[in-house]
């Protein structure tokens, strides 16, 4: 292989790596808003403090993947708690009075997250982020593998769930229709607070591994602002295409960081805009999504 | 077996929409719930199955009882698991979802999966149009197809009383007649009651053994169904046939009026 080819192949496989995870921000946002009719805006803030909570629970003295696995049940117990506490007292209010109430709590999770754990950077102290795999040239780093594998694992994990459990069923049908699948004897409550508990619990595992890639601040909640524009080019209600949301922009991004950061600096970062831009004006309903729009 | 005793229900706490309705369903027997639009008819069943107060309904007062118990304050779920299924107007299958997925929905409250399969067999056994669409998307089927899902979804939940809002509407008079003889056969078969909301007068009559007539939110008739289809007055305005030889105008609104004897 010529270095060139080298050189784009490396950052496709970078670009996978990161838009796995932007796929796992995407696919817990796409949850609530498919189940509940609700656009979480504390959802980065969800996956920041799983984040944290993950890095405390290493930095005491629990091994990486123990750590990962209680951070996913408190971020699912913190889910139910969101949902109970937050969001059922909203159920009626207009939507726009619950988007609110979202940016409220996106505001007080960050504010909350600074005063305990501060706000400079953070080294995630984990075993992996140390070496590297190289493979015909190609070099890849072991938490990139890592990030690739368990959000894999987990798209797996949610289709088998979504495909052939009973409450998987009924969660797809209360996305479908809400008034018939209570019709059916599902308990519309119950559904909700187990999509915000297993959206939180999805969010914590991605931002845990993003931790790991990028360092771990406040301003890792700005992800999910880039996991947007996946959702966006997905087509919002769809799952498969919030992964391939996710893929395009995270591949994308780091094609543009690796070609043409060093003649326009920071222009990686607005590539995901620069689609969000495109997908609203060619195809607003998103690659899966459905066509009907809703007029405001 | 089913029993309601004088419900008024209001939207918005302002627009009364059913004054005082009382109907009665007995153990294993088809009731038909008739009337013109915006009667209440369907009002009367959402308010049953207990999904009324998720719409911006409320019961004022009356209460409904089933097997002896009240279940007015009961959440839907609580009343499928009692044994009442409603099949809703317009069908509303999942769209999104395949015959098979829609039919388990159907089943969701049950813990026997045993049963649950076996019920699945016997739907299919009813329907045999869903085994040839087993796992095709819902949204695909024809509107035959998808009332005979919406009636198997129903039947999964093993009801002791199924309810369905208008099965009639929007096909054709064969498939009607299809669909009436299948729930002919469930009804002596499985011993469900049902409860019909039609504005199909002569089919839910025939299919019935007692009939309620509705108008503005009230009952203004009841009786067995032989004697309401030789009542003159549902002959007329339900049933689209009279006695006399001359041709009726409706555009006459007081004649309309003066004929409806039970308002007044």
């Amino acid at each position: 292989m010529t270095e060139g080819a080298i050189y784009f192949l490396q950052l496709v496989i970078s670009g996978i790596a990161v838009g796995s995870l932007y796929a796992l921000v995407a696919l817990g946002f796409v949850l609530i808003y498919k189940a509940t009719d609700i656009m979480n805006f504390a959802h980065g803030e969800a996956m920041m403090v799983g984040a944290f909570v993950c890095y405390a629970l290493v930095v005491a003295g629990i091994p990486f993947l123990w750590a990962v696995l209680m951070t996913t049940v408190i971020a699912m117990f913190f889910g139910l708690a969101t949902e109970r506490l937050i969001l059922r007292p909203m159920i009626g209010e207009p939507q726009f009075a619950v988007v609110m109430v979202t940016i409220g709590l996106s505001i007080f999770l960050r504010s909350v997250s600074g005063i305990i754990f501060g706000h400079d950077n953070k080294i995630f102290p984990s075993q992996l982020s140390e070496q590297t795999l190289v493979l015909k040239g190609l070099v890849l780093s072991y938490t990139h593998l890592w990030a690739m594998l368990i959000s894999g694992l987990m798209v797996i994990l949610f289709f088998l769930f979504f495909r052939f459990s009973r409450v998987g069923l009924a969660m797809r049908g209360v996305a479908n229709d809400q008034d018939t699948a209570m019709l059916m004897g599902i308990s519309v409550k119950r559904v909700f607070a187990l999509t915000w508990g297993l959206s939180f619990a999805i969010a914590a595992v991605a931002g845990i591994f993003l931790a790991n890639v990028m360092v771990l601040n406040i301003a890792i909640c700005l992800v999910a602002i880039k996991a947007f524009p996946a959702v966006i080019l997905g087509g919002l209600e769809s799952i498969p295409g919030a992964i391939v949301g996710g893929l395009v922009i995270g591949v994308l991004e780091t094609l543009v960081g690796g070609y043409l950061d060093q003649t326009m600096p920071g222009v990686k970062d607005l590539t995901a805009f620069v689609v969000l831009f495109l997908v609203l004006m060619i195809r607003p309903y998103g690659l899966f999504g459905k066509k009907e729009i809703e007029r405001v | 077996m089913l029993k309601v005793n004088n419900i008024q229900v209001v939207y918005n706490n302002v627009i009364m929409v059913l004054k005082g309705i009382s109907l009665e369903v007995a153990d294993g027997q088809v009731v038909a719930l008739l009337g013109a639009n915006a009667a209440g008819k369907t009002t009367t069943l959402k308010t049953i199955c207990g999904i009324l107060r998720f719409q911006n309904g409320e019961l004022s007062e009356g209460d409904i009882e089933f097997k002896g118990r009240s279940i007015a304050t009961h959440d839907p779920d609580a009343i499928v698991r009692m044994g009442i299924c409603l099949v809703p107007e317009g069908r509303r299958v999942f769209s999104d979802l395949n015959v098979v997925e829609n039919l388990w929905i159907g089943a969701h409250t049950r813990r026997d999966r045993d049963g649950a399969k076996q019920d699945l067999d016997m739907v299919m056994e009813y329907f045999p149009n869903l085994r040839r669409r087993y796992k095709q998307q819902a949204v695909l089927l024809s509107g035959g197809e998808q009332q005979m899902l919406a009636i198997g979804r129903a039947l999964m939940s093993r009801p002791k009383l199924l309810m369905l809002d208008e099965p009639s509407l929007g096909l054709a008079p064969m498939l009607v007649k299809e669909i009436f003889d299948i729930l002919r056969r469930i009804n002596s078969e499985q011993k469900t009651s049902i409860l019909l909301v039609e504005q199909n007068a002569l089919v839910a009559l025939k299919f019935a053994q007692y009939g309620y007539i509705m108008e503005g939110g009230k009952m203004v008739l009841d009786g067995p169904s032989e004697s309401l289809l030789e009542n003159d007055d549902v002959k007329e305005f339900y049933l689209g046939v009279s006695d006399d030889q001359e041709r009726k105008s409706y555009a006459g609104v007081k004649h309309y009026k003066r004929r409806k004897r039970w308002l007044s």
